[in-house]
Parts: structure tokens; sequence; C-alpha cells
């Protein structure tokens, strides 16, 4: 249940260049995938997302932005099993996805998802515990992950003496105990300060390196999908659509500081050209 | 005075703990003194006063007979307690887990809730019977619904997000309920606890004064048949004081949880 | 009809079908338990009879000023609670333990201050019922969130126009359980003493009918009673879930 690639395997064997003659390795793939939610009495049925297809390529960093209500954590929950598509395919290491969650893949919330009657420890290790690791290893990941995520100092403290930011550590510390070899984050830093979210990011860069795994990002922030993604993904007002796909380039070892290469500007400048019209046309819907 | 005792209390860095130690005793103390003056009002006859109230408890515990009563009352309040507790929290969960199973049945939760339920105290008699089984049986009709009701009142208002991690890191149905519905919901079953503990108390108590012929209750029932005031008012005391006494312990596990919480 | 009533009828239904089938069949005791078919019949005669009618208003009347003066003091006392947040905490394990006493162990004690008359009962309606309605209203008013009372302080209203556009709008709901509360516990305790110790009034009649072994009497009367709580209930819980909605959706 390890990583895909070993951590420091150059980027040229997964390619993210689409010319590259070796081509990227698709890790999951969705097909015309729609979300209807089906009318009740006195409801009509609302048509949520799609159709979508994407191909997610293994180890990049992949987001998805677009307006609020437009169908961005329906795709993830579609993509994570959370949610079964009403029609297309989803395939994740070339097994069909529906109602459940595959192994290798690990979900963060925007919520705080902290038990609050548990230790920062005892949270982190939930995951591996419920899938049955033994001790020895839990403890060997919990310490290493909780180290990794700068919460070493609060490994027996409670969720509530935390702050918003240390408890999505927490949340992402013990999504990586599980080692997942795909990663789907929604909106995971939108209850956090500006500032708060930077740091995040840089931190996910460091996490992402570090385990090699797929990511892939919901976010509303323009800025925050160019900063930290190899690809972003312009979704549509709903029901949600992918408008375009966008190639970052950026070098596999990048931060924040990524904010003042020149290209930058010229990124956020041609994201938000596509999504103003679809943010426009999202609040004016919004009853 | 109130003013100087908190500027006080903030200058010496009191702490809330012992502020509320002082807190409680001057309302015990503004309590005697109340139930004091409506004694010389009444006449001390008809509300005897605190002082010979306490007295006559402590007679009343002394008395040799006043053990097997106690034991009585407790044998059937706690058969009662426990089967409310297990009984009400089960069902709660379910009710709180199942949407429609807990729609359907809140309504008739709430409308049994509200029923005088003394007046079922003839059917209660008659099926089974004086005796334990009866005082128990009323016990549990008072004692259950609420808890019922505040834990699938905490199953509902749990977080969504703990569905949905639990879904994300493949537990079974029965690793949810056991590893995040049940201790999510703790904090407020324990709140219903609280009343159930009281409820189920008075309830055994009722139960006692038709069905039996001991404990408390029985005790009580003579008492106002007699119109000895002197006994009513010691038990009535302490049956408040041992109340009293578990709900401040149920409160303090209550903050201890809500702190983690 | 939504699937949840649906279901409900179905359950409620089943559960008196059994209950009649039970009892004719003998499977409970018939010496206790009547069929609840017969148990109509008794609670139809009753009522055309005339005869429970005196007790039926007794009751009703005495509970209705019962919930009228809990719910005066109540509100009183919870918003004295609100304003006055030491007493507030001391007394909240009182207010649990409250409970735990048969309250109407007190009823000789106030037949004896206040006469062989209604009074005393109208009483225990009052002692059972206030601390519910003082507790709801105290919860309201915690419940206000700060930033409609902040806002009110920005706008620069005066503490009259505060309480009345904000405070009890806002705590409206909640005020509103504990008058549903209120009429139940003074309806319970009031007929609850009539039981134990009164000669008049409904509790007393259902007393009367079982110390004289009258099983259709005293069926009839609780079935009444049943009908009456039920549906005193479900239009006050109608009532309060509208006002409950109402807030929900004003505040989206």
């Amino acid at each position: 249940m390890g990583p895909l690639r070993k951590p420091g395997t150059p980027l040229s064997v997964v390619s993210a260049n689409p010319t590259s003659p070796a081509g990227p390795q698709i890790h999951a793939t969705l097909t015309d995938v729609t979300r209807i939610y089906p009318g009740s009495k006195g409801r009509p049925s609302f048509h949520a997302l799609g159709p979508v297809s994407l191909n997610l390529r293994a180890g990049e960093f992949f987001s998805v932005v677009g307006p609020s209500g437009c169908g961005k954590s329906t795709l993830l929950d579609v993509m994570a099993g959370l949610n079964p598509a009403s029609s297309g395919s989803v395939i994740f290491e070339g097994v069909p996805v529906h109602a459940k969650v595959p192994d290798g893949v690990a979900v963060v919330f925007q919520e705080d998802a902290t038990f609050p009657w548990l230790t920062v420890y005892d949270n982190a290790a939930f995951g591996a515990r419920r899938a049955g690791l033994p001790e020895p290893e839990i403890r060997e990941r919990v310490e290493h992950a909780l180290a990794f995520m700068g919460l070493k100092a609060f490994t027996q403290s409670y969720p509530a003496q935390l702050s918003g930011g240390m408890r999505q550590r927490v949340c992402i510390a013990r999504a990586m105990v599980v080692r997942p070899r795909l990663m789907l984050l929604d909106e995971p830093f939108g209850a956090l300060d500006q500032q708060t979210r930077l740091l995040m990011g840089d931190e996910m860069l460091k996490l992402w390196r570090d385990t090699g795994a797929t990511v892939m990002l919901i976010t509303h922030s323009i800025d925050e999908a160019v900063l930290l993604s190899d690809r972003i993904g312009v979704m549509s007002a709903c029901p949600g659509r992918f408008i375009e796909t966008i190639e970052t380039n950026w070098p596999r070892e990048r931060d924040s500081n990524t904010a003042l290469d020149a290209r930058f500007g010229e990124l956020t400048a041609r994201v938000w050209g596509l999504l103003r019209g679809e943010a426009m046309k999202a609040l004016g819907s919004q009853t | 005075m109130s003013t100087v005792t908190s500027t006080t209390a903030r200058e010496l860095g009191t702490s809330r703990a012992s502020r509320s130690w002082s807190d409680g005793v001057i309302l015990v103390l503004a309590l005697l003194a109340l139930w004091q003056l409506c004694s010389w009002l009444a006449g001390p006859e008809i509300l005897p006063t605190p002082w010979r109230t306490a007295v006559k408890a402590l007679k009343i515990v002394r008395d040799e007979d006043f053990p097997q009563s106690l034991e009585a009352t407790g044998i059937a309040f706690i058969a009662a307690l426990v089967i409310s507790a297990v009984g009400g929290v089960s069902l709660g969960l379910v009710l709180g887990a199942r949407r429609l199973a807990g729609d359907v049945m809140e309504p008739l939760l709430m409308a049994f809730y509200a029923l005088p339920k003394i007046t079922l105290y003839p059917v209660v008699l008659l099926m089974f019977g004086l005796g334990l089984s009866a005082k128990v049986t009323f016990g549990v009709i008072h004692g259950i619904i609420p808890i019922t009701v505040f834990t699938m009142g905490a199953v509902r208002n749990m977080p969504i997000v703990y569905a949905r991690t639990a879904l994300a890191y493949r537990l079974t149905p029965l690793d949810f309920a056991r590893y995040v519905m049940l201790p999510a919901a703790v904090p407020e079953v324990v709140a219903g606890l609280r009343i159930g503990f009281s409820l189920t108390l008075l309830g055994t108590l009722i139960g006692e004064m038709f069905a039996s012929q001991s404990g408390i209750g029985h005790m009580l029932m003579i008492a106002m048949a007699r119109n000895d005031t002197e006994t009513i008012m010691a038990l009535a005391l302490m049956l408040f004081l041992f109340a009293t006494g578990v709900n401040l312990l149920l409160l303090r596990w209550h903050h201890r949880l809500a702190k983690t919480g | 009809m939504n699937l949840a009533t649906r279901w409900r009828l179905a359950l409620m239904v089943a559960f008196v079908l059994t209950l009649e089938l039970a009892s004719r069949l003998a499977w409970i005791d018939p010496v206790s338990f009547i069929p609840p078919s017969r148990m109509v019949v008794g609670a139809w005669q009753l009522l055309r009879s005339g005869d429970y009618t005196d007790d039926i208003l007794l009751t009703l009347s005495s509970a209705a000023l019962a919930v009228v003066m809990a719910v005066v003091a109540g509100f009183a006392f919870g918003v004295a609670l609100y304003k006055l947040p030491r007493v507030r905490r001391v007394l909240d394990p009182l207010l649990m333990s409250y409970y735990a006493v048969p309250i109407f162990v007190i009823y000789p004690i106030l037949i004896v201050l206040m006469g062989l008359n209604r009074w005393p009962l109208i009483s225990l309606g009052v002692l059972f019922a206030i601390v519910a309605m003082a507790v709801n209203t105290l919860n309201g008013l915690e419940r206000v969130p700060r930033v409609m009372l902040r806002t009110a302080r920005a706008l620069r209203m005066s503490p009259l126009a505060e309480i009345r556009l904000i405070t009890l709008p806002a705590s409206l709901p909640f005020v509103f359980t504990g008058i549903k509360l209120s009429v139940v516990y003074a309806f319970i305790a009031i007929v609850a003493g009539e039981f134990v110790l009164s000669g008049s009034g409904f509790g007393y009649r259902i007393a009367f009918a079982y110390n004289n072994f009258d099983n259709p009497s005293m069926y009839g009367l609780m079935l009444l009673l049943l009908l009456f709580v039920g549906t005193l209930n479900m239009l006050l819980h109608m009532a309060e879930a509208r006002l409950y909605r109402r807030m929900s959706r004003a505040a989206t």
C-alpha cells in the first residue's frame, strides 16, 4: 500500500508534458459523468454536475476551480465513491468506482472532521486503526505524519485546544497515515484565513512531493489553484462542466514564492477571464 | 457587595471554581432563610422549620426500619434506571440513525411524554399487580422518554462530516456506530440521563406510593394520609439532596465531556 | 400526507388492533384490560351522559389558569436568570433535581394553607410548569445571536426597541417551547393531583372509577384523556414547527 512511485523519482518518468513520448500514466478516469438528484413531490430534479470527463495523471497535482455551488464538491464525492454517478463511469486504478470508497483513496473535507473525544494522536491513528494495521506500524506512521505536519508538540492535546488550521492539519495527518495513492481535498483551507492558507499550501506541496501521491484539490480560490497545481480544471456554473484545462508547467520543487513568477499573473488572469462570466451566472442564480 | 466580590476576586486571581462554591453557599443560605420565613408565616405545624425537618430526617434515617425502605426503593429505582438508560439509549440510537423511524416515532414519544402517566397507574397495577415490577414499570415509563429523545437528538445533530469521514475511511456500519456515532452522542446522552435520572426517581416513588407496602414512596404516602408534615418535608428534603448530588456529578461529567467536545 | 405520517397511522392502527385481539382472545387478563372498542363505547357514553362535563370543565379551567400564571411568572423568572448569570449558574443543578421529587407531596400542606378548593391544585400546576417555562425562556434569550445584539447597538436602538424588535422575535421559538411544556406539565400536575387527593375533576373521576371496579368508565376516561392530550400536543407541535421553520427560513 505504498506510494505509486518512490519519492525522488525524476519527474520525466511520470510526465506532465502531454507531448512526451512516454505519455503520462493515468491514475483515474472520469468519462461523461453526470450527477442528477432526482426530484420528489414539490421539488424538481437537480442537475448538479456534468457531463464531465477527466484523465487524472498519476502523481500530478490537479486543481478544480469554479464558482460556488457549481458541483465541484459533487465531482469530488463522485470520484471518491461517496456519491454514485447518475451516468458515466469512474475508474480508479483500473477498477470502477461506484458507491464505495476504494482502497488507496483518502479524502480531506472542508469542515472540521476531527473527533473531539480523541486526542490528536488518536485522531491521526483513526483510519489506520479501523483498517486493522498493527499498532507498532501505526505508531511509526502517526509520529511521522504528526511531525511532518508540525504537530509533534500537540500529540496528547484535544482538538478543542487547537486552532482551526491546526485541526485541519490533524485531518491531513490522518489521511497521510493510511498512505493514500490518491488524495482528494475538498476546499480544505476554506475556513482558514489567507495567511494560514498560504502556509498550508506550502505544506500540501511538501506532502505531495514526499508521498508521490496524486492530489486533486477543489477550491474556489484562483490564486490557490494557480499556485499549487500542475494542471487546473476550470469549471462552469451549475451544472458543472469543464470549460478548459490549463497547464501551469511549474517545477515540482515549488512553494508560495511562485506568486512572484511573471507567469503567475498571466495564468491567474487567464483563469479569471474564463470564470468571470460563470461566477456572475452563479451569483445571479442563487435564491 | 457583588461588585466588591468580583473586583476582589479578580485582584486575588481567585479561580472560578472557588467562586462558584461561595455562590453555592450563599444560595443555600438564602433558600434556608426563605424556608424559615415561610415556616413562620404559615405556622410550624403546617410548614416545619428547616431545623425541625433536619432533626426529623436524622430520626428517620436512624430508625431501624429505614434501611429496609431504602433498600426496597433502591432496588426498584436502580432497576428502572438501568432499563431506562440502556433501553432509552439503544432506542435513541436506532431512531436517530434511521431518519424515517425517527420521524415516525417522535410525535408519538412526545405525546406519551405529555400524558399524565399517573392515570396509567390503574392499568400498570392491573397488569403487574402490587410489587416490584409495577414500581419498576412506573419508573421506566417516566424516565425512558427523555433519554430516548435526547439520544435521538444527539445522533441527528451529529455533524455530517463525521459520517462522511467514516465512509472515507471505509468503516463498517457497526464500526461507525461504535467508534463515531456513540462517542459523538455521549455529551447529549449524558444531558438526557440527567433528566431521565430525576424522572425515573419520580416515577419509582409514585409507583411506590400506590403499588407497594414498602419503600420511601410508601412512607410518603402514609405521611400524606396522616398529614404528618414533618415526615413529608424530611423525606422530600432527603430526596432533593440525593437528586441534587447526583445531578452535580452528572453535570461535572457533562462539563468534562464538553471541554473535549 | 407524507411517508412518516402514513407509517405512524399504520403503526397506531396496528397497535390498537393488537390490543383489541389480545384482550378479546383473553391473552391479556380480561378483568384488568378491556378491548379498545369497548373503551370507545365507554367514552362515548360518558360524553353523552353529560355526567362528567362538570368535572372535565373544572379540570380544563384549572389547567388554563395554572398555565397562564406559570407562563407569566416563568417568563419573568427566566428573564431574571438571564440578567443574573451567577444566580443562574448556581441554580442549574437544582433546577434539574426539581423534577425528581414528587411535587405533589406538598399537596396536603397546600390544602391546609389554601383550603379544600381548587387553589392547591392550581398551585401544583403552576409549580410544576414554572421551571420548564423559565428554563426555556432563558435558553431562548441566550440563543439570540450576538451579532444581532451588536447590530442593535450599531443602529443605536433604545433598550425597549431592542427587546421588542430583536430579542423577543429571536427568542420566540424557544419561548413557545416553554409555553408548550407549561401546558403539558400544568395539565399533568393537576390531573395527577386530582387523582391522588381530590373530590372533583377529571383525575378524581378516574380514581373513583378505578376504586369502584368500573372498568368501562375508567378506560373510557383514560381514552378521552389520551385523545385530548394527543390532539393538544399535535396542535402545539404544529404551531411550534411553523415558528421554527419561519425562523430558519428567515435565517438563510
